[in-house]
């Protein structure tokens, strides 16, 4: 492979379409045709044509592409497979993408590092609704060049009026949708017209066939055209003479000699040296892996993004971006996620969801929560401030992914849109009487004792005995309650998951001033969810939250139901009620359980009693 | 010290090059204790250049791990120990005692239980054994179906289990490096690089492989198709078979009575080039093992394959 056969670089390949619009037929076609297929994998795949192939005799190409057991028994792909091909003109990376409705996310997945998009069209269905939301998804993850394969041409006769009739549903649909190029090609991946060979069966047609446009198209990246952004990834510091930070290029280019900031901190300083794979050079472009030194001794770690002096990222800790959703579990506005942008890593939650995609129909519709596969466009708020550029100026430093805290598995991916200025312009003010002043006037600790179980599990009940003690005990205290909130602060939140979460965020900075104001304050609150609890503990000191759990069978609840509440939710006239038709999660590292169901309240009164003391001795 | 390199490399080798050593940081940067996989091959080779480059001038700052069947050609282990030395890295080898204990062994056991006990529970001893996170590998997505869908960083759960179904989405290179307690994580920096790919730019660079990889008169026996190199005296013969000197080499490294050669004349990186550029069969097409079964690959990642 000489310098001369890839002249025109790489080309990321996204393909994607309905089931059985035959995909994988297309690539397994392509491979072939340019003779990419080994001898031995092709009397495999005349094996196992045998066995799971849907087209009888002949060899079944779709086998080459189709990768684990289950899906090949199922006879559809489930995720994303890369194909890697090398014609004498390109060399070319295929992502292989679902086309099940419910794999959404893998589509995303491929989309986000393809250049171009191949979007498949059975030409006896035209346009269906994945192949709407397939042009959308691609639209909104910055893909600009597309080829509309109009599929099985072969299954209606190769008839041009049909193929019209498709390319102009399908250009009327995706006028709004940005692309920079459409090319339409009718093609049969089964008998290969148009893929690699100009097709006899299609005279009518007169535009290159797919392998000559992959081959010729012009996609050229404007990466190196843009602001210089370097997230840092890594600081290299061998020794006491060595101090480098190393990462990749996310764009623009560098020479020594130049001045840079580091974004989030303001810093500036100079070029020093730039370490390449080989060595020593003198600039840096985008996509390039290298160390950079700088001449001052200034603080930089991992996560900071260097960047020009008079070009910088926003640095804001609430923007308004696209989120997709791609996790079981639905997102909820409040609730917080890990977020990786760049290479920082931090806390995130959604503070509003300003409207939903309708996918299908690019309708905006208003959404209290995003399930999976779903786009909402959101405000989001992070923990700390991090650098960021529009996703459609950059890719790279536009982009992130939301982790959920206690799975871990990747639960969302956007893209963001601005930076909102409020973030910008309001900081935090410092009183010269702070916490520990007032803490000290008072003569306690200020702590939270968070009481969370079932209803009626005994929450509130114990909570005020402790509360009586502490107070003849000169303490100063205050106690919220989850029903009289409701009546007042919280009267506009209902008890849907979501409002559920809200609820427990409002309570947690009440609870938050009352602390800071020098208070041992007392929460009775079902909050059944674990991140909402764990989102109280992080908003307050270390050591200042302590999780009780009133841990009471759901069948004493139920005998007990002081306030009638079980028996109207058995009868359905109470939605969402914790237990019944609601889930609850336990907690599992509570600083305190109780068995709410043995001991009368009074004994369950003094273990808290004791528990506190000994916080307040110091223990 | 990195080799001198011998040519330019092509804008498609940067392009990989860069995105692998971005892979290897953020492997060390992420993880509490990442090791390097080092199988001896030509891949697990190129790996560890690109683990130098990564953190120049500083060292690798994690270990190597061989997991030791005691059936890996002689040359291999020759060749390892001069590597390590001259690195200067920490090397660590390890052979599943209890495999060794109940004397398995490819030849009575058979392939399957012998990758099985001295491969895929020797690496998963290894990893417990020193609590390693991550382990980086040279696994590469063209080499065969199951691996074309593996993630970059491919997510175990606890006792090494790979699950299909399971696995992150990856985006933008913003990879999710986060794992609960007893979870790991296997990381493929090159799982991008096809064969081809490799080779030249084992070439560009200059980079040091098993001299096996190059044609040379051998010892062959032919046993079921395959052109097994007898390279100790433990493969007792059959009737009538004799070792005959051929001109082989050998496409992929393993254990020397899986892995079968085929005739070569190719004894330059050039010539390996040149065939490669002609050649009509697959690279795991010499591996006995996964031939086993269909689908036999797949499998194996689940029970913690590398």
């Amino acid at each position: 492979m000489d310098g001369a056969i890839t002249s025109r670089g790489l080309l990321r390949v996204l393909t994607c379409g309905s089931v059985d619009d035959g995909k994988s037929t297309l690539i397994g076609r392509l491979l072939y045709d340019c003779q990419l297929i080994m001898e031995d994998t092709l009397a495999a795949i005349a094996r196992d044509s045998r066995k799971h192939g849907t087209v009888g005799e002949e060899v079944d190409l779709a086998l080459l592409v189709d990768g684990l057991e289950a899906e090949r028994q199922q006879g559809i792909t489930i995720d994303v497979a890369y194909r890697f091909f090398t014609t004498p003109r390109r060399s070319f990376i295929v992502a292989d993408c679902p086309g099940h409705e419910q794999y959404t996310r893998n589509m995303a997945t491929g989309a986000s590092n393809s250049e171009l998009a191949i979007i498949l069209v059975d030409a006896r269905k035209g346009l269906l609704t994945q192949t709407r939301r397939h042009s959308y998804i691609c639209s909104l993850l910055g893909i600009r060049h597309v080829v509309l394969a109009v599929n099985k041409i072969d299954l209606v006769h190769f008839d041009q009026q049909v193929f019209d009739r498709i390319v102009g549903e399908y250009a009327t649909f995706a006028a709004g949708l940005g692309f920079h190029s459409m090319v339409p090609i009718p093609t049969s991946g089964r008998f290969g017209d148009n893929v690699t060979q100009r097709s006899g069966n299609t005279p009518w047609y007169r535009g290159p066939t797919l392998l000559e446009h992959l081959e010729a198209v012009e996609v050229e990246e404007e990466l190196t055209k843009i602001p210089f952004r370097f997230p840092v990834q890594w600081v290299n510091r061998p020794n006491q003479d060595f101090r480098g930070f190393s990462g990749t290029v996310a764009s623009g280019a560098v020479a020594l000699g130049e001045s840079v900031v580091v974004a989030a901190s303001g810093v500036t300083s100079h070029i020093s040296r730039i370490l390449g794979p080989d060595g020593d050079q003198e600039r840096a472009v985008a996509g390039e892996a290298v160390t950079i030194c700088l001449a001052d001794e200034v603080d930089v770690a991992r996560g900071d993004v260097l960047a020009p002096v008079s070009d910088r990222p926003a640095v804001a800790d609430q923007f308004a971006a696209h989120l997709l959703w791609m996790d079981e579990e639905p997102m909820l506005p409040g609730r917080q996620y890990m977020m990786r942008i760049g290479n920082v890593w931090t806390t995130a939650s959604v503070t509003a969801i300003k409207h939903r995609v309708d996918v299908s129909t690019l309708d905006q519709q208003s959404a209290t929560r995003l399930a999976l596969n779903e786009i909402g466009l959101c405000n989001l708020a992070t923990a700390q401030r991090v650098a960021m550029d529009p996703y459609s100026q950059n890719r790279l430093t536009g982009a992130f992914i939301l982790v959920d805290r206690f799975t871990n598995r990747t639960a969302g991916c956007g893209m963001i849109n601005f930076p909102l200025r409020r973030a910008t312009n309001v900081h935090h003010e410092h009183f010269l009487v702070d916490k520990a002043a007032r803490a000290a006037s008072l003569g306690q600790k200020p702590m939270l004792l968070w009481f969370t179980g079932l209803s009626g599990s005994g929450k509130s009940t114990v909570a005020k005995l402790v509360e009586q003690a502490l107070h003849q005990a000169g303490r100063h205290t205050y106690s919220l309650d989850g029903d009289n909130l409701r009546h007042g602060l919280n009267r506009d939140l209902g008890f849907t998951d979501q409002d559920r979460v809200e609820n427990i965020r409002r309570v947690g900075e009440v609870a938050k001033l009352m602390v800071d104001a020098g208070l041992i304050v007392l929460a009775s609150f079902i909050s059944p969810f674990r991140a909402e609890r764990q989102m109280v503990r992080e908003m307050l000191a270390e050591g200042e939250f302590v999780e009780i759990f009133v841990d009471t069978p759901i069948e004493v609840c139920m005998q007990r139901d002081v306030k009638g509440l079980y028996a109207k939710a058995k009868r359905g006239e109470i939605a969402n009620f914790t237990g019944v038709t609601s889930p609850y999660q336990r907690p599992e590292a509570a600083e305190l359980v109780l068995d709410g169901a043995g001991p009368p309240a009074e004994a369950l009164a003094q273990q808290v009693l004791a528990l506190v003391e000994r916080r307040q001795a110091g223990g | 010290m990195l080799p001198q390199k011998t040519g330019a490399l092509s804008p498609h080798l940067r392009r990989l090059e860069a995105e692998a050593i971005g892979i290897i940081r953020e492997t060390a940067a992420s993880f509490r204790n990442p090791v390097l996989l080092y199988s001896i091959g030509k891949d697990s080779s190129v790996v560890l250049h690109l683990a130098m480059k990564a953190f120049a001038p500083g060292r690798i700052p994690f270990p190597l791990l061989h997991i030791a069947t005691g059936w890996d050609f002689r040359d291999m282990l020759e060749f390892r120990d001069r590597r390590a030395a001259e690195i200067g890295a920490r090397l660590i080898v390890h052979t599943n005692p209890d495999g060794l204990a109940r004397g398995i062994n490819p030849l009575t056991h058979g392939s399957q239980v012998h990758m099985n006990v001295m491969g895929t529970e020797a690496l998963k001893q290894a990893l417990d054994a020193h609590g390693f996170d991550a382990a980086l590998g040279g696994a590469r997505r063209d080499e065969e179906k199951a691996r074309a869908k593996e993630r970059v960083f491919s997510h175990r759960a606890p006792g090494h289990v790979w699950e299909p179904r399971g696995q992150r989405p990856e985006l933008w290179g913003l990879y999710n490096t986060r794992i609960a307690p007893g979870e790991t994580m296997r990381v493929f920096p090159i799982s991008n690089w096809t064969e081809f790919d490799v080779w030249d730019y084992i070439a560009a660079e200059n980079i040091p492989v098993v001299p096996l990889y190059f044609a040379a008169e051998r010892p062959i026996v032919r046993r079921g198709g395959a052109l097994i190199m007898r390279d100790d005296e433990r493969m007792p013969l059959e009737p009538g078979e004799q070792p005959e000197m051929m001109w082989v080499r050998f496409r992929t490294m393993g254990d020397w009575p899986l892995t079968g050669a085929h005739e070569s004349r190719a004894q330059t990186l050039e010539e390996v080039l040149e065939e490669l550029r002609r050649s009509r069969v697959s690279e795991r097409h010499g591996r006995l093992i996964d031939n086993d079964q269909e689908a036999s690959m797949e499998r194996k990642k689940r029970e913690g394959y590398f």
